[in-house]
């Protein structure tokens, strides 16, 4: 399967990947690892007109400590960020769930920022930045906002960003003790999750249960009501409208939430 | 658009158009056949090469993206003597392959997992390997290939003498 035609752009700093996007608009897309974009782009579901590399780029690159956060520059790959001593001492489930994405190839090549941006709802880190209460940057024509991640998301395979910006970074709190558990129920090696679940500290979030990644809110409440695991992951489908597939209905999805949710607050890992 | 590259230790410069893919570049332009097309969605790990010494999906990075990188595959593993790399050999000598389809990027793969973790266990191993498919389902005897080129098969075990790996 060969991608459409396209003409092919490096940039050199974030600001020249602005100044191209403004230059081609809607019709470019940008480019750092490609694992979601380049397989979007083999079977036409996407057709951009110019790809904009920004793979090269130093300045979205690397992982440093800023006060109580991490900051992980938005072309960080994901066996970048798993493999960190840092981010395993101080957020162990964004380590966690970063070898978790896909396989060693892909963990080779794909970016968080990439991912996130992407915001397929089964996949990993779209979940685990809801877990951590985490955010990103988005670098503009107008400056740098931040965005909370629960703001981000805001449909399938859609976010808070607009063609001409760029997600330049994520903002994860550091806590290296708090508890923490995650949940990947799959079929396959290397696939996506059928349910996913991230827990971080008392919050909850829940992957392909719907068309973004979701906070587990009733889960959350009844916890802060001083349930137990058990009994809060009893909450975990409330209010969720998950799609079907031949892998699970509906009704299976939400006893995996269930489920997984359960071992998830119990800091079950797998 | 013009690319230099290094390929399997030999400086390259090719005029490419952007949409190559790496895979097709290093099959119809370089000639390399090792890495095959499978099943061409990043799931069967049969185009795997390294780039810059790590593993990666040929069929899904451009060719402009190993602009200025280095890229092996497993034609390159090879000395100039004809002399197989330690996870080749392994592989030949515990029979590591049934139709050989998946097998160049079995080595790659398991190449780069063992540049990574020299002493991987057996579960390491299995895990590293988790993207690249055998469909002969021949994942016995590529887990003791890569574990015997670890080292961490005595001669008598590599030799298919037993004891088994668990599966």
């Amino acid at each position: 399967m060969i991608p459409a035609t396209f003409d092919y752009e490096v940039a050199d700093s974030a600001a020249h990947a602005l100044s191209l996007l403004a230059e081609h608009g809607e019709d470019a897309k940008l480019l750092a690892g490609g694992h979601s974009l380049l397989p979007m782009m083999k079977v036409r579901l996407a057709q951009p007109a110019v790809l904009v590399d920004i793979a090269r780029v130093g300045e979205l690159s690397g992982i440093r400590s800023e006060g109580n956060q991490l900051v992980i520059g938005a072309t960080t790959r994901h066996a970048d960020v798993a493999g960190s001593d840092l981010v395993r001492a101080e957020v162990p489930l964004l380590a966690y769930a970063a070898g978790q994405v896909g396989d060693p190839q892909i963990r080779h090549r794909g970016t968080i920022g990439g991912s996130l941006a992407h915001a397929d709802p089964s996949a990993d880190l779209p979940m685990t930045l809801l877990a951590l209460g985490g955010s990103v940057e988005i670098t503009g024509p107008a400056g740098v906002r931040t965005v909370a991640a629960d703001d981000f998301f805001v449909g399938p395979f859609e976010t808070a960003l607009s063609p001409d910006e760029l997600l330049s970074a994520v903002r994860v709190p550091r806590g290296g003790d708090v508890p923490w558990g995650y949940q990947k129920f799959v079929r396959r090696a290397n696939d996506w999750a059928i349910v996913g679940v991230a827990a971080y500290d008392g919050r909850v979030a829940l992957a392909n249960m719907g068309g973004t990644p979701l906070r587990a809110l009733a889960v959350e409440e009844a916890l802060r009501g001083g349930a137990s695991a058990a009994e809060a992951a009893a909450h975990a489908a409330d209010g969720t409208s998950p799609g079907y597939d031949f892998h699970a209905d509906t009704d299976y999805r939400k006893h995996l939430a269930r489920v997984l949710t359960k071992r998830a607050l119990q800091g079950e890992t797998g | 658009m013009q690319i230099k590259l290094t390929v399997n230790g030999t400086a390259r410069s090719d005029e490419v158009e952007p949409r190559l893919l790496l895979v097709h570049y290093l099959r119809e332009v370089c000639g390399l056949r090792a890495a095959n097309v499978g099943c061409d969605t990043t799931s069967c790990g049969a185009c795997t090469v390294l780039l810059d010494g790590e593993s990666v999906k040929s069929c899904t990075v451009l060719a402009v993206q190993a602009n200025g990188r280095s890229v092996t595959t497993a034609e390159g593993l090879v000395a100039e003597d004809g002399t197989m790399s330690a996870v080749q050999q392994a592989f030949r000598e515990n029979h590591g392959l049934q139709c050989g389809f998946c097998t160049p990027g079995m080595v790659m793969a398991a190449t780069s997992l063992l540049a990574e973790n020299p002493d991987p266990t057996e579960q390491q191993v299995r895990e590293g390997l988790e993207g690249n498919f055998c469909r002969c389902t021949g994942y016995h005897n590529i887990v003791r290939s890569v574990l015997a080129a670890a080292g961490k098969l005595s001669r008598a075990e590599s030799a298919g003498a037993s004891p088994e790996v668990s599966a």
